[in-house]
């Protein structure tokens, strides 16, 4: 079960979207990001589905593995559609029910919302390796370093914690099959029951993480590492043609919705 | 040449109750293989962690290249000297993809990174896996882990490499690719190799073997010679190789066996003389 979770997960290829820069993906997600959230009406999200449709076959992602990475947040897609629907106002759809038109219309719409979020800034993460991922970051935020914002630390920090998931979630397993093996049980009893049930998982997870993260630290120390101070990369970020219309073509689309808005769809 | 020099090294963890290093007086001749063998707790990973500043000294001095660890200015000089593999691969791989996690060490440098790519692809061959330049580390087995994480160190250009226990979690394919990497390392690129481990057929290969317990050398030379010490070495908590172990046990009756045949070949070859 623990192994369905990808949220970060980077899956090596050789497309056009694997190509891009960090920086160029980075703005595209957060111009794309911008655009979902100022949509209103259908049209502008018949744009925005097709727009991350067009996206997801570019970069190659089967629908499937993007919507696995969906499951862990089901929960919170059917509370928001639940909520939704139960207290918009408007023409109920049957004479006394609570639930109405425009409720039903706003929780589709919401969910929706919710899971084109995800799908998008999965694309990023499934074809940008957090290494190119946490260089883009730390480039963007570059100005920042100007007001002591520790940029390359934060940027360091980030990768780290996105490249150790997948061990993360081996760990996770190992431990719940132990437990498991001693009689634990994490699938029944009610939501309280089953909170504390995870409690022998946590405590030996963290002990773990600790001793991990000290090991890691001496080992990074070892090869050299002392912060971001003249330290330089194997690759150079350069900004290439096709980044030039990979942002020419996120801005078109931010128009678009925009002028969309504008007219009310 | 000297390459390390070990002065009556002393160190105690600032938690500890006695000293974990009691007095150790070590060099170590540049371009060879050494071995330090020694049960949990012999206090041999925590003078491997002396070898490249990780640790330094409450008494004596480490010396690498001259320089004493202890020196904070120098630490960068010893550490891209020395270079370290540890035992759990998962815990030394900084990066998502094996040549970025190789080039973690010589971007933290400074190097420009055109010299950064050459060197991470020559490292990359030199341990035989530069076809997985590409792949993530987390998929890849135990042993070529392991060899990512020489490749990771080699692209330093060390002098010396120490190995705490590299093959600890590997599996015995794992074990025979890292030590063939490592002594391949060390014959033909003239790299100093510390190899610190509890498997004795490791050390076989080595030119020399160290033997710690408690805290302190109890044996250094030859393995044939160090391994020939039977009751030394069952007095440290450690087993002797198979072939020392027989060979030990048919003296015990009176045959008067030389100890020193510690390849399988050579003590077959002494039995099959003395059968006639």
């Amino acid at each position: 079960m623990l192994r369905d979770i990808t949220l970060g997960q980077y899956f090596p290829g050789d497309t056009v979207v694997h190509r891009l820069d960090p920086r160029t993906k980075l703005i595209l997600v957060i111009a794309f990001i911008v655009g979902l959230f100022a949509a209103k009406g259908w049209p502008s999200y018949a744009v925005i589905i097709a727009v991350t449709a067009l996206s997801l076959r570019v970069s190659k992602i089967k629908p499937g593995s993007a919507f696995k990475g969906l499951k862990p947040i089901i929960f919170i897609i059917v509370l928001t559609a639940l909520l939704n629907i139960f207290y918009t106002d408007g023409t109920p759809v049957a004479e006394g029910w609570p639930i109405t038109w425009q409720g039903i219309e706003k929780a589709i719409m919401m969910s929706l919302r919710i899971i084109i979020l995800i799908i998008g800034t999965f694309t990023l993460t499934y074809t940008t390796s957090p290494i190119a991922l946490t260089d883009g970051m730390e480039l963007l935020m570059n100005p920042l370093k100007k007001i002591r914002v520790p940029v390359h630390e934060m940027s360091m920090m980030m990768s780290m914690a996105l490249s150790f998931i997948p061990s993360l979630i081996k760990e996770t397993d190992k431990i719940m099959s132990a437990q498991k093996a001693r009689g634990a049980d994490f699938e029944t009893g009610n939501l309280l029951q089953r909170a504390k049930a995870l409690l022998p998982i946590l405590v030996p997870l963290f002990v773990s993480s600790f001793r991990r993260a000290d090991e890691l630290a001496v080992a990074m120390e070892s090869r050299c590492y002392h912060g971001g101070e003249g330290r330089t990369r194997m690759k150079q970020l350069k900004l290439e043609k096709r980044d030039l219309v990979a942002l020419l073509l996120g801005a078109v689309f931010l128009a678009a919705i925009f002028v969309m808005k504008h007219f009310g769809l | 040449m000297k390459i390390i020099e070990i002065k009556n090294l002393h160190f105690r963890y600032p938690e500890g109750e006695h000293e974990t290093l009691r007095g150790i007086d070590l060099d170590i001749e540049k371009g060879s293989f050494v071995a330090v063998l020694g049960h949990n707790g012999s206090g041999k990973s925590t003078l491997a962690k002396h070898l490249n500043a990780i640790l330094v000294p409450t008494e004596g001095q480490v010396l690498v290249n001259g320089t004493d660890t202890a020196d904070e200015e120098r630490l960068l000089d010893i550490r891209r000297t020395v270079g370290m593999v540890f035992q759990n691969p998962d815990n030394q791989i900084v990066a998502n993809v094996v040549e970025e996690d190789v080039a973690f060490a010589p971007e933290n440098l400074g190097i420009p990174s055109g010299e950064i790519r050459q060197r991470v692809d020559n490292a990359l061959k030199q341990v035989d896996m530069y076809e997985f330049r590409l792949h993530a580390p987390h998929l890849l087995s135990g042993g070529q882990k392991q060899r990512v994480a020489i490749a990771g160190v080699i692209a330093m250009e060390p002098q010396v490499i120490v190995l705490d226990e590299p093959t600890a979690m590997l599996d015995p394919r794992g074990r025979r690719e890292v030590i063939e990497t490592v002594t391949r390392l060390c014959r033909e690129k003239g790299i100093t190799v510390v190899l610190i481990t509890h498997h004795m057929n490791e050390c076989i290969g080595a030119d020399r073997l160290v033997v710690m317990s408690e805290g302190r050398v109890i044996a250094d030379g030859a393995p044939e010679k160090v391994f020939s010490q039977v009751e030394l070495m069952r007095s440290a908590g450690l087993t002797v190789p198979a072939t020392t172990e027989l060979m030990y046990e048919l003296n015990r009756r009176g045959y008067g066996f030389d100890l020193e045949a510690l390849g399988v070949e050579d003590c077959a070859e002494e039995i099959a003389k003395r059968l006639g």
